[in-house]
């Protein structure tokens, strides 16, 4: 491990653990998703009362919406807004304060100092999402009485996981922003742009350039919808809230096979659908899931080249 | 007392958007000697010791810094020379102890003898009472003291001091000075401080160097530039005369 690592994680924990906007941000997210989990678990009690129960009803509980929106829409939405606060001052803050040329002076390599507070922020934000995961988890058994099976509990492990990773792509676009903005009301205003835009504009977006680019919207031609879909997709697919959408989706949904909101069908295939709907394998899921995951990796390594590379030219002198 | 050079440059050049901020700078620190680093605001001092440190890359020229090459191995240089910079940051929520723990474990420093190092340095900078109160509830006077402590905590044998007396008061200026002093006499460091308050450099100092526009244009014992600037060899001249009479040159 590279000298200083450890001591900056440790420190930056210890910042975090004792700042009030975690205390806030960590309230309103616990408060919020035990209200989900509580409206949901009533929901699929009262929905299930003297009906055979289904497979995976345990996963219902991220999935199905409760009074507003499921735990798992919660989190896309949400989840960035997270990663944002965590990192939006990582460096122009001390910068500001004086503490950075302390820190660069001592012997530990630039880089140190981006990584530690990154995995310090991981740790942070996968300290959140377990308890969240693990109050739903345990409401669910209170309320529901239902014990999730190993599957379950497969799928729910997969979930946090790609959970952690979308959200500390945030906190690397963050990080990202402090190093480039001196100041840290800039950093936060371009951040949470960043987020509305990827969040709301870009599914907005992609329809106007659906409709901008297929001739005839009001055809129902099969296959110019399919055509309009696959450019809607397409250019949704620019935002890591679509990516994570999608890569949950078939994790712990499993009656989904596909990730594809449209599927041209014909009615034979769509007879024989019907014969096997039960629900897609572990193994399945994962396999259609992949590609979204490495996309959001490969997202987070972008926005950490570009961090390097500004941070390493960036003149002390300035600093 | 052998000379053992610590700090050498070689035509020492940094070029900032076409302005030179250093110019072809050559000079020399000898081993155990406080080396008084003059000039006006913007003379490119702090350029010159963040260069020494690593840093900052030279644009051309060498520097050489207990024999090594601070753009090669800035990680060696930096773990082997203490850092006081102008205008030093800290963080607020700390008190003086953790602050030092921090500093201690970056050089990796641990465990009872960064325990006991810290224990010491407190006891010199004459912090120990105020161990348990926070850094944003220090003086300017206390912090500085305090950015002092750190350097005893990496034990460093060199030390580079950018305005250390900057924006103190009198009594908290002589107090710096003092603690300057033992530093190069208690525990043998070799110092580089910048500074223009001249009559404190005159009173410490071995040796100075006078810089202006990035060249260096004098550097010898004080006397040795009166003798060449002023023609008296009485000690009644001050520092601040023969540095005017450099300026007005310059």
């Amino acid at each position: 491990m590279a000298q200083g690592l450890k001591t900056i994680i440790k420190k930056e924990l210890a910042d975090h653990f004792s700042s009030y906007r975690f205390t806030i941000i960590f309230a309103l997210i616990a408060m919020l998703s035990l209200i989900t989990a509580y409206m949901v678990g009533i929901n699929i009690k009262n929905e299930l009362a003297g009906v055979a129960k289904p497979r995976f009803i345990f996963l219902m509980l991220f999935t199905s919406t409760g009074a507003l929106f499921s735990l798992v829409q919660f989190v896309a939405f949400f989840g960035p807004l997270v990663g944002l606060v965590l990192g939006f001052d990582t460096i122009n803050r001390e910068r500001n304060e004086g503490t950075l040329s302390k820190l660069l002076s001592q012997p530990i390599y630039r880089d140190v100092v981006i990584n530690g507070k990154f995995l310090a922020g991981v740790v942070m934000i996968a300290v959140m999402m377990i308890s969240i995961v693990l109050v739903i988890t345990g409401l669910g058994l209170l309320i529901m009485g239902i014990v999730p099976g190993v599957e379950e509990l497969w799928r729910i492990f997969i979930y946090l996981i790609i959970s952690i990773i979308y959200i500390s792509l945030w906190l690397g676009v963050a990080i990202l922003f402090s190093i480039v903005f001196r100041s840290t009301a800039t950093s936060a205003l371009a951040a949470l742009a960043m987020w509305i835009f990827f969040s709301f504009f870009v599914s907005l977006g992609a329809n106007v350039l659906a409709n901008a680019l297929s001739s005839d919207t009001t055809e129902s031609d099969p296959d110019k919808v399919l055509q309009r879909a696959k450019i809607v997709k397409a250019f949704s697919l620019t935002s890591p809230m679509e990516l994570y959408t999608d890569a949950t989706a078939t994790i712990i949904d499993p009656m989904r096979k596909s990730t594809r909101s449209m599927v041209s069908v014909g009615p034979m295939e769509s007879i024989s659908m019907a014969r096997f709907s039960g629900p897609l394998p572990l193994s399945q899921s994962i396999l259609i899931v992949v590609p979204y995951i490495i996309s959001l990796i490969a997202i987070t390594v972008i926005c950490f080249a570009i961090s390097y590379t500004v941070f390493m030219r960036q003149e002390i002198r300035s600093l | 007392m052998s000379t053992k050079t610590i700090i050498e440059t070689h035509e020492l050049t940094k070029i900032y958007n076409g302005q030179a901020a250093v110019d072809q700078l050559s000079f020399t620190v000898n081993e155990g000697e406080i080396f008084g680093f003059l000039g006006p605001n913007g003379a490119g001092k702090t350029t010159t010791l963040l260069m020494l440190l690593g840093l900052t890359e030279p644009t051309s020229g060498k520097a050489t810094v207990l024999g090594l090459d601070p753009t090669r191995d800035p990680i060696k240089v930096k773990a082997k020379i203490g850092y006081l910079q102008e205008n030093m940051g800290f963080y607020v929520d700390l008190n003086s102890r953790q602050m030092l723990r921090f500093v201690g474990e970056l050089n990796e420093v641990r465990g009872e003898v960064a325990e006991e190092r810290i224990e010491n340095a407190l006891q010199t900078v004459g912090l120990f009472e105020e161990v348990e109160k926070k850094i944003g509830a220090y003086s300017r006077g206390m912090r500085q003291r305090l950015g002092i402590a750190e350097l005893l905590i990496k034990d460093s044998k060199v030390a580079f001091l950018d305005e250390p007396t900057l924006g103190l008061d009198p009594d908290a200026t002589n107090r710096m000075i003092e603690l300057i002093q033992s530093l190069a006499r208690d525990k043998h460091m070799t110092i580089l401080l910048s500074s223009h308050m001249l009559q404190q450099v005159q009173k410490i100092c071995h040796r100075i160097g006078i810089m202006i526009k990035g060249r260096m244009v004098a550097q010898g014992p004080i006397e040795q530039l009166a003798q060449e600037k002023l023609g008296v060899d009485s000690e009644k001249f001050s520092l601040e005369e023969i540095y005017m009479k450099y300026f007005q040159e310059a």
